[in-house]
């Protein structure tokens, strides 16, 4: 590695990680449009956790960000000399709920972009579309859907979190393979397979981390598993109506 | 890893999920409020362990971008400071590698520390 490589903004053949676009693989119409679509997510996104967000929730906010950044560093190996890595949405999602995950990932995704130069910033939008949105909000909705089929949260936290993962990333790849055919980059079917196809194996490593990581938590510290705003609600329903005889907890 | 699971399985019978608000509750193990610090020490593992033995292969969208003949448009328009996740200066890639990786980690952790303290402090 000769010093200074890093000056060159071009990443071609780089460690640029896995669906992180470029700038030049969008045209400008196409990644402004995105970005329209992103900015207003994240506003609503940041009005719905001004309303909803506990002070208890923040630290894992920060520890999430950080711990999605470093997971999304390490590329695993896939099928036929492809790698691919973390995203993160669903696994964000299930423990801070849809829209302080998606704070979190819009984050992760703008650091890389302007410390790291993964993912360009013109394409930002689509990149926070993509990689954050699809999984945080969609990823998340895929989640309780499927948690629900399998029984309730309690039960299915697990597996559920990792099939929503895995839906999260083929949505996210059909997602940016109709961005790059609409950019004229590569025609849609010729591209589109090809997304689906890669993402399909890049789809079980994040399942099996997703996966991993919550069970992690819920044999550890299962009370971080209910600082999401709805469940802490729940948490503090309950605890008010059995709280009559023992010492009441001070939660507000 | 050991050192992490085994506080956490001590602190596991404790934590009935109501009860974590600490100060009433008797078994509230300084473990238990302490479980960000044993998420930075994975964090920082996963940096200092994993990140240099990511796969060099090209990733999923570079795949795609080789195979159909669209790599050469990988260009970003303006370049960041440390792209490729290297620091300039430092000639061992796993170093630099590790220490960009923490840098990121201690960027993120404070941007969104402070956004969700924000967020959660000024009700609107």
């Amino acid at each position: 590695m000769s010093l200074l490589s890093v000056a060159s903004a071009p990443v071609a053949g780089g460690v640029a990680p896995a669906m992180h676009a470029p700038d030049r693989f969008l045209t400008v119409p196409i990644a402004l449009l995105f970005w329209v679509i992103s900015a207003a997510v994240i506003g609503l996104a940041v009005r719905r956790t001004n309303r909803e967000l506990d002070e208890k929730m923040v630290p894992l906010m920060g520890v999430m960000a950080a711990f999605i950044f470093a997971a999304q560093m390490f590329n695993f190996q896939v099928v036929g000399g492809t790698s691919g890595h973390l995203l993160g949405g669903v696994l964000a999602a299930v423990l801070l709920g849809p829209w302080a995950a998606t704070l979190v990932m819009a984050s992760v995704i703008a650091v890389q972009a302007l410390v790291f130069s993964d993912g360009g910033l013109v394409v930002m939008g689509a990149n926070i579309f993509n990689m954050g949105i699809i999984g945080t909000l969609g990823g998340y909705a895929i989640y309780r859907f499927v948690a629900g089929v399998l029984g309730g949260e309690e039960r299915a936290r697990i597996p559920a979190a990792g099939i929503a993962g895995w839906i999260s990333v083929v949505l996210g790849s059909i997602s940016l393979a109709l961005m790059l055919a609409a950019s004229g980059t590569s025609p849609l079917e010729v591209v589109l397979p090809s997304m689906v196809t890669v993402h399909a194996f890049i789809g079980v490593g994040e399942a099996l981390i997703t996966a991993a990581a919550l069970a992690f938590i819920a044999a550890t510290r299962p009370d971080l598993l209910d600082l999401r705003p709805d469940r802490a609600a729940a948490a503090a329903t309950r605890a008010a109506q059995g709280a009559a005889g023992s010492a009441a907890p001070s939660a507000a | 890893m050991p050192d992490v699971t085994e506080p956490a399985t001590e602190a596991a019978p404790a934590s009935d999920p109501r009860a974590d608000d600490g100060d009433t509750t008797r078994r509230s193990s300084r473990v238990g409020r302490w479980w960000w610090v044993v998420g930075l020490v994975i964090v920082a593992l996963v940096v200092v362990v994993f990140a240099p033995l990511a796969s060099s292969d090209p990733d999923g969208l570079e795949r795609v971008a080789e195979d159909n003949g669209f790599i050469a448009q990988a260009q970003n328009v303006v370049g960041g400071l440390l792209g490729d996740y290297a620091i300039p200066g430092i000639g061992d890639p796993t170093v630099s590698t590790v220490l960009s990786g923490l840098l990121g980690v201690a960027i993120l952790l404070g941007v969104v520390f402070l956004l969700g303290r924000v967020l959660a402090r000024r009700k609107a």
